[in-house]
């Protein structure tokens, strides 16, 4: 199959399911097992774009709110208990280990839960992890729109009966983004903190602040 | 009183794992710790359970007064999609502890009926088919953490410090 078929059955799967899936970035975009520092995009296949969401304190932001910044991004949810930990843990520590670098940088969890993760909500989960960590939803279609552009896949999984009895598949990707929102970086759950530190410290002196540029709202 | 068979036999396990220390003729549960999260939310507790009792056994439930659901789960990840599933049962064979650690298996604690906070600990009460009920104290860590204190990539935010190791039943 070429890429763009098992695209296209990607898409058909997600459709058939119903479910707020996208086509996402699957196994055979992994990295091969001895590199696990980062995720290699085919080539013509890129991420990320425009999206409008909600922050903590319940104001409108886009990814122009973050612009002259990096962004570190995980679509995750408050209630998963144990893979979002992780990975918010070691976002949080790989940012530790840039030092005064991290300034560069902004930490954000989106939510696939947008339905049981409110701005309030988000508010008491992120401070859980790192000071500066932003927590960002939005109506069910802004983050299906956000999702979709990070190609980030999620799924509802009921668990019971009651309405909230349900958990999330969801990819457990993290994003680094540049200063002018582009793709910079992709890092699974096998990428260590030490990993993505250097990984950000390259980037952030590969792309200097630009001093017109600096940093307006967004920040927590 | 120590016999020359219980010394032989100490030597022995010593010899074998550090983790034998605490050998006795049952299921021994090491290193329990939970992570820190919020009422209402979900937390997981992992452990190491080493069986010394000589036949197979497995925890086939947990309960715990700070959650209002207690769940055995793993996790499955393909294609870089995490989906966390439960379990009927974890096995714990002779010679090969079950790992229950972050990414994995593990004792999910939905629903909480209080904040877990770093520095505290929780009572855990474990079912095991043959071993039949334990209860151990579960130190809690930083909603961070990777491992039990004074291990692995723990994040350090609101960190309780000051544990040990955890204990050893």
């Amino acid at each position: 199959m070429t890429l763009w078929q098992r695209l296209g059955v990607g898409l058909a799967t997600a459709a058939v399911a119903g479910a707020a899936a996208w086509f996402f970035i699957p196994a055979w975009l992994g990295p091969p097992r001895s590199e696990p520092v980062q995720v290699a995009l085919p080539a013509g296949i890129t991420l990320g774009g425009p999206f409008s969401l909600i922050d903590e304190t319940g104001a409108r932001v886009t990814n122009e709110t973050f612009r002259g910044r990096f962004m570190l991004i995980y679509f995750g949810f408050t209630y998963c208990p144990d893979v979002c930990p992780t990975e918010l843990a070691k976002m949080a520590a790989a940012l530790d280990l840039l030092g005064d670098a991290a300034e560069e940088v902004v930490p954000i969890l989106i939510t696939v839960d947008p339905e049981r993760d409110t701005p309030a909500a988000l508010a008491q989960y992120t401070d859980l992890f790192h000071p500066r960590l932003i927590g960002l939803t939005g109506t069910e279609a802004e983050i299906a729109a956000a999702a979709r552009a990070y190609r980030a896949y999620y799924a509802k999984v009921r668990t019971g009966q009651a309405p909230d009895e349900y958990t999330m598949d969801h990819s457990a990707f993290i994003y680094l983004m540049g200063r002018r929102g582009e793709f910079v970086a992709l890092f699974n759950p096998e990428t260590t903190p030490e990993q993505m530190a250097e990984a950000m410290r390259r980037a952030i002196s590969a792309s200097p602040r630009v001093s017109k540029m600096q940093p307006q709202g967004g920040r927590t | 009183m120590i016999t020359r068979r219980f010394v032989f036999g100490a030597v022995a396990v010593l010899a074998l794992t550090p983790l034998a220390l605490a050998a006795q003729d049952k299921v021994e549960i090491v290193e329990p710790w939970a992570r820190a999260a919020l009422a209402g939310r979900n937390s997981a507790a992992y452990m190491t359970i080493v069986n010394h009792t000589g036949e197979k056994d497995e925890l086939i439930s947990a309960a715990t007064p700070v959650a209002r659901v207690v769940e055995l789960h793993t996790h499955m990840m393909e294609g870089g999609v995490m989906r966390m599933r439960p379990v009927q049962a974890i096995e714990v064979n002779v010679g090969e502890p079950a790992v229950l650690r972050p990414g994995g298996l593990h004792v999910m604690l939905i629903n909480l009926t209080r904040d877990l906070k770093a520095g505290e600990t929780i009572p855990l009460t474990l079912r095991f088919r043959n071993a039949g009920e334990r209860t151990i104290e579960v130190p809690v860590q930083a909603a961070g953490a990777m491992g039990p204190a004074g291990h692995g990539h723990g994040h350090g935010h609101g960190h309780g410090h000051g544990h040990g190791h955890g204990p050893r039943n």
